[in-house]
């Protein structure tokens, strides 16, 4: 034995090898472009034939972005300054930045107002979106319609009070009457509402428009990409609770609700968008007195409501269709009552299976605001095809201004999609 | 519920008090402003410039007439109208004219209730080939394709032209005049057909506008006119010789130049007339005498105004051809101020 485990044992490692390098195919970027790019030859040619239609693309572009011309006072100017260089023409950007974002009829010295009103309504949705924030600010988000009408249209601040008060009274019959009653409390409230508004809109004296603190600007001079963004806003966020009073009311046992909510949402989804926006500028007039006239833009922000409303709510009846019965039973068995039961169990639950499905709703809506386009509001696309290609300066340049008009909705949509994912994950309850 | 009431809201501040019933032209001076429809934007007739204010060949008739009317030729609420929805907002009444090149056609007179006031730029369908191509006449396009903008009577034109010069084409459906320009540049189609003063409008835009040519034949008549709603005799009135004015100052020699001069009185009795130191010619369109001196001084007369916004100084370069006045061979002729 001794013999054997002295000789036949011809090597004892007595110490470890020291440490080297990994080889070099197996680290850093070598590895990975071996493991991402180049793992087998299929892969290869696919990275190989995809690099060169990258290069083609940039080969193609780059030289006529780089080339861009910035300042120029017109086509002809710019293509002078080329002198047969392939180059983009961007001084159309330089020179009409201000009708693209603002519309070319809103007041020059007026531009900080819509500013303003875009900052403030970041810290207004801040506290919707971020529920971590302090619920305080929620407050704000209340005021925050009302300041911002102030500050876009302008005229009396008395308008604006004067909602906001019929509000708050709406509210406050609702809190005290609505405890006993939901309907007394809930027709209370829309008559307090009215009434306030009745007697305010009286009291506001004649002409209080005319010499307020800022000037009013009539709905036809909004335009741009302020316009498109106060659509979007203005109806995304009206159409989430629509959406989801209608979802709910499509599975009351109520059948005068239940038909009312299935019809209005069948109907509209079966309408294009384009149709309903025709008839807001052009078939709505003939539904109202000959005397009376509803803003335009408040027409088209019924129908863009309507119209992304009916969308939600059948997201949001998929989301309570995924819930187990159990949960409803789960409820009743708590002995919690329907407002109860909806706001505390179901709702949640479904909100949170829809969130992908909404968002989706919200970015097709906001880019469908270029729709008001055709009814000659002049929103970014409108004043891109309409006043800027119409000018003598500026016929004939379309990559520049369409290119800017895409960035800047990519810009938005692509900051929602990113929300909704934080959201999803920031609302995942599942450890797997 | 908030939702709702929050619309309610809205539509209770929507509502506004719009123009009563009575006369357009009382509407207007009540008002103090004239509404007038445009397009939403077309080459050297309408558009904004870079500081917002509208210019163009058809705004001139707009603010010609605010000047007649309210002595003011800024008084203007220029309504941007598309081509489907100009003629609702002049019969609803949203805009008491509509200088929007217009085509005067039986059926837009007679039939949909409007009352053309007049024509300020003779159009017509032509054609615009590449140079390369090596046509001279639009009769040498049998099997070409053409880029035609689809639902316009420019369509049916072209039908007709070939097929009663017997000969074939293939269209090239197209939506805007936009993309019948990248259509036409990237040889998707070897002819673009469409008004004549668009069609030079757009080769103006081209890098190389001498590569491509206009063909001589133009294939239709389009008379482009302001045009206001029918039965309101008096207001048709005001536009109509809002118009004749402006197209008599040039005929007369009236400038924006020496109108000045010529109001002071001068030895012919019509100049005198139409800048109203003689006769009553303003009472009787109830304005008062001066209301044409006014249209005219605004932008000039027809002749400034054309040269201005699409004369052959202008990056449009259109020729006067057949908007020259009728004594240098073209069609303009107002009738006489007597």
């Amino acid at each position: 034995m001794a013999d054997q485990t002295t000789n036949s044992i011809a090597f004892v490692a007595d110490g470890n090898i020291p440490e080297s390098p990994p080889p070099a195919n197996e680290t850093g970027v070598v590895k990975w472009l071996r493991d991402n790019l180049f793992s087998n030859v299929t892969n290869s040619v696919l990275t190989i034939i995809s690099l060169y239609v990258v290069y083609l693309l940039l080969a193609s572009t780059m030289p006529w972005m780089l080339n861009g011309v910035w300042n120029a006072s017109s086509l002809a100017e710019c293509r002078e300054i080329l002198a047969g260089k392939s180059g983009a023409c961007f001084a159309v950007l330089t020179e009409r930045w201000h009708q693209l974002l603002y519309g070319f009829k809103y007041p020059a010295d007026a531009y900080w107002r819509p500013n303003v009103a875009f900052v403030l309504m970041l810290v207004a949705i801040a506290p919707v979106l971020f529920f971590d924030l302090p619920r305080k600010l929620l407050l704000f988000t209340a005021v925050y319609p009302f300041l911002a009408f102030w500050l876009i249209w302008g005229g009396t601040i008395l308008a604006p009070l004067v909602a906001l008060v019929g509000f708050v009274a709406a509210a406050y019959v609702f809190q005290t009457f609505g405890r006993s009653s939901f309907a007394v409390g809930f027709f209370g409230a829309i008559a307090a509402a009215f009434a306030v508004w009745l007697i305010g809109g009286a009291l506001i004296p004649e002409g209080a428009s005319e010499n307020a603190m800022l000037s009013a600007v009539p709905s036809r001079d909004l335009g741009g990409y302020m316009l498109n963004m106060m659509l979007g806003v203005t109806c995304v966020s009206l159409s989430l609770p629509l959406g989801i009073v209608l979802a709910l009311g499509r599975q009351s046992s109520m059948p005068l609700i239940k038909w009312i909510c299935v019809i209005f949402i069948e109907f509209v989804r079966g309408v294009p968008l384009i149709t309903l926006l025709f008839v807001a500028s052009v078939m709505l007039a003939y539904f109202f007195p000959p005397e009376s006239t509803v803003d335009l833009f408040l027409r088209v922000v019924i129908m863009i409501t309507m119209f992304s409303a009916a969308y939600i709510a059948e997201v949001i009846r998929g989301g309570l269709a995924a819930l187990p019965r159990g949960q409803y039973e789960a409820a009743d068995s708590l002995g919690l009552d329907y407002p109860q039961a909806m706001r505390l169990i179901i709702l949640p639950q479904a909100m949170k299976i829809s969130i992908p499905g909404i968002v989706n709703v919200a970015v097709g809506l906001f880019k469908d605001t270029t729709l008001v386009s055709v009814i000659s509001m002049f929103d970014l696309v409108g004043m891109i095809r309409g006043p800027i290609l119409a000018s003598t300066e500026w016929n004939g340049v379309y990559w520049e201004l369409l290119g800017f008009a895409a960035l800047v909705f990519f810009v938005v949509c692509y900051g929602i999609s990113q929300y909704s994912q934080w959201l999803e994950r920031r609302l995942a309850t599942d450890h797997h | 519920m908030k939702k709702t009431v929050f619309l309610g809201a809205f539509t209770v501040a929507g509502l506004a008090a719009a123009a009563a019933a009575a006369g357009t032209m009382d509407d207007v001076k009540a008002r103090g402003k004239l509404n007038c429809g445009v397009t939403t934007g077309l080459v050297g007739f309408a558009a904004p410039d870079a500081n917002g204010e509208w210019k163009g060949f058809d705004v001139a008739v707009c603010r010609a007439v605010a000047a007649a009317v309210l002595g003011d030729a800024s008084a203007v609420e220029f309504v941007p109208t598309t081509g489907k929805t100009r003629f609702t907002a002049l019969a609803s009444g949203e805009i008491d004219m509509l200088a929007r090149n217009t085509t005067w056609t039986f059926s837009r007179d007679v039939d949909l209730k409007f009352e053309f006031t007049g024509v300020n730029y003779y159009d017509g369908q032509g054609f615009m080939v590449p140079k390369e191509l090596g046509v001279s006449s639009a009769k040498e396009l049998d099997g070409a394709t053409v880029c035609i903008q689809t639902g316009t009577t420019t369509e049916l034109n072209l039908a007709d032209f070939f097929r009663s010069n017997n000969i074939s084409y293939e269209p090239v459906p197209i939506e805007t005049n936009a993309e019948a320009q990248q259509q036409y540049l990237a040889g998707a189609c070897d002819v673009y057909t469409t008004d004549a003063s668009g069609l030079a409008a757009t080769r103006a835009t081209f890098e190389n506008p001498g590569d491509h040519v206009l063909l001589p034949e133009i294939i239709s008549k389009e008379p482009l006119g302001p045009l206001v709603r029918h039965g309101d005799h008096e207001w048709g009135d005001v536009v109509r010789w809002t118009l004749n004015a402006l197209i008599s100052a040039e005929e007369l020699g009236i400038t924006s130049a020496n109108i000045g001069e010529m109001s002071a009185g001068t030895n012919n009795p019509e100049i005198n007339r139409v800048l109203g130191t003689e006769g009553t010619l303003g009472e009787m369109l109830g304005l008062d005498a001066e209301w044409s001196k006014r249209a005219i001084a605004v932008g000039g007369n027809y002749g400034e105004i054309f040269a201005q916004n699409i004369g052959e100084e202008t990056p449009i370069g259109l020729a006067r051809g057949l908007n020259a006045q009728w004594t240098e061979g073209g069609l303009l002729y107002s009738p006489p101020f007597r």
